[in-house]
């Protein structure tokens, strides 16, 4: 019983306890770019989760033979092949969407989520719990890039999943877009936002002072 | 066993084996991958042209494969005309010629003595498309056209009515410039600018200006020049002006306005 109860705390402990971005803050940076449109955001969400699950399954599978003087390069290798078969595939598949990821699906590789997990998480656990913290990390990132998403286009654009849903009156309609919901510095506001509501809602997230 | 992981040889094994297994592994997904890629980037060409002739809305949602394919079939041709003479090519399917490869070969192509738009090196030859009504009656001319903005050179598509003086659309379809003020050439409001403009004055020569004076932006040759990319608006400009001129489309427009392309 203990393995599934810890199985559920890898997966869906990083989704809001320990969130990469909410709580360690880190790839930011993506989540500023990509959140102006849900389905933008849902890609790079999917494309990150299966990076970090596979890399952290790969790593893990072989952490024992891993010669720790090169192992951030051997980790980076891994990575770096992973991230250009997901951008190839994205080409090949979604050709539209990986236009508008353009250089963000290739910045995956510095993504520190994927370093962090690999070197944090990886290199010291089973390959199968490895690849489920990989999934469960990619969740969390996922959940603050859709949440972020999901207020950038409904304010910023009037739809949802490019689906209209306030009429803009550029459009004939009554609702006036807010434009700077649009530009990535309101995805700072945003995620901000979320790290004081998640730190209010539970305060042992919050760094010590001094 | 921990002094024999770290050993010379045995890292050099490790980091050597590894490399040669994601090497294979991405070598082959780009590999197997490419078709399909191709495939894509094809389609979307068709679908940028499809949308400067105005036969395709992509503000109104999703087009599909099927619909661009089909719609691409009945409507455009594609030729390939030579820019010296402003003759047609024949003997060379239009469809599959590579106009940026063959201007970067120096058989094939031609230094411009005056490279305002800084293309670089013209193919001797380019492509145009013809796009015809369901009646098969001659109702635009598609112009590809490129020149350098800012950052980076920027490909569009000039679509002329039969006259071809004046403007149905430029359509913007690669570009690397500023997201938000160069990138605004790819705006649909400004774009909406260029409909109905002409190219050319009644002494033939090039009017067609994009300015910021509003005076002239609100002549049927002047365009309002986007705010906050000077180097951009400039580009623009210096791409028809190049591309309209003598080492341009300037002998095949000639010779189209006097019967050639019926």
């Amino acid at each position: 019983m203990s393995d599934a109860k810890e199985l559920k705390q890898v997966l869906t402990g990083p989704i809001v306890n320990n969130n990469p971005i909410a709580l360690q803050v880190l790839g930011v940076c993506s989540a500023l770019a990509v959140t102006s449109k849900l389905e933008t955001a849902l890609v790079m969400a999917l494309a990150l989760t299966a990076v970090t699950a596979f890399s952290n399954l790969f790593i893990s599978m072989i952490r024992n033979h891993i010669p720790s003087s090169v192992r951030i390069i051997v980790q980076m290798t891994i990575i770096a092949s992973l991230v250009i078969v997901v951008d190839q595939l994205l080409q090949a598949y979604a050709y539209q969407i990986s236009k508008q990821l353009s250089v963000f699906v290739g910045l995956i590789i510095t993504n520190c989520i994927v370093m962090g997990r690999a070197e944090a998480y990886a290199m010291k656990t089973p390959p199968m719990m490895s690849f489920m913290d990989g999934i469960g990390n990619g969740l969390g990132y996922g959940a603050i890039l859709l949440a972020v998403g999901f207020v950038r286009e409904l304010f910023g654009n009037g739809s949802l999943f490019g689906v209209q849903i306030l009429h803009k009156i550029s459009d004939g309609g009554w609702y006036q877009p807010n434009g700077l919901l649009l530009l990535p510095p309101s995805a700072f506001f945003l995620i901000g936002m979320l790290i004081w509501i998640i730190r209010t809602y539970k305060p042992e997230q919050v760094e010590a002072k001094g | 066993m921990a002094s024999n992981k770290d050993s010379f040889g045995r890292t050099l094994f490790i980091v050597v084996g590894l490399c040669l297994i994601c090497a294979i592994f991405v070598s082959t997904a780009a590999v197997l991958l490419r078709p399909t890629q191709a495939e894509n980037k094809l389609l979307d060409k068709q679908k940028y042209i499809l949308e400067a002739a105005g036969l395709i809305d992509t503000k109104a949602g999703k087009v599909t494969k099927a619909q661009i394919l089909e719609t691409y079939g009945k409507h455009i041709e594609a030729k390939l005309v030579n820019l010296k003479t402003g003759d047609w090519v024949e003997g060379v399917d239009a469809n599959t010629f590579d106009q940026r490869k063959a201007a970067r070969d120096v058989k094939t192509s031609f230094v411009p003595e005056n490279d305002i738009a800084s293309v670089k090196r013209v193919s001797e030859d380019a492509v145009v498309y013809l796009v015809r009504d369901d009646q098969g009656k001659l109702t635009s001319v598609i112009l590809p056209v490129h020149g350098y903005g800012l950052w980076s050179t920027m490909y569009a598509f000039l679509a002329l009515d039969a006259d071809l003086n004046t403007i149905q659309s430029l359509v913007y379809y690669e570009h690397g410039e500023t997201p938000g003020l160069g990138g605004e050439v790819q705006n649909a409001q400004w774009k909406a600018k260029w409909h109905g403009k002409k190219l050319f004055d009644e002494q033939g020569n090039i009017a067609i200006s994009v300015t910021k004076n509003p005076a002239v932006a609100s002549t049927e040759y002047g365009v309002d020049a986007l705010s906050g990319a000077t180097l951009t608006s400039n580009g623009v400009q210096h791409s028809l002006t190049f591309w309209l001129g003598k080492e341009g489309f300037a002998s095949f427009i000639e010779k189209a306005r006097n019967g050639g392309l019926s």
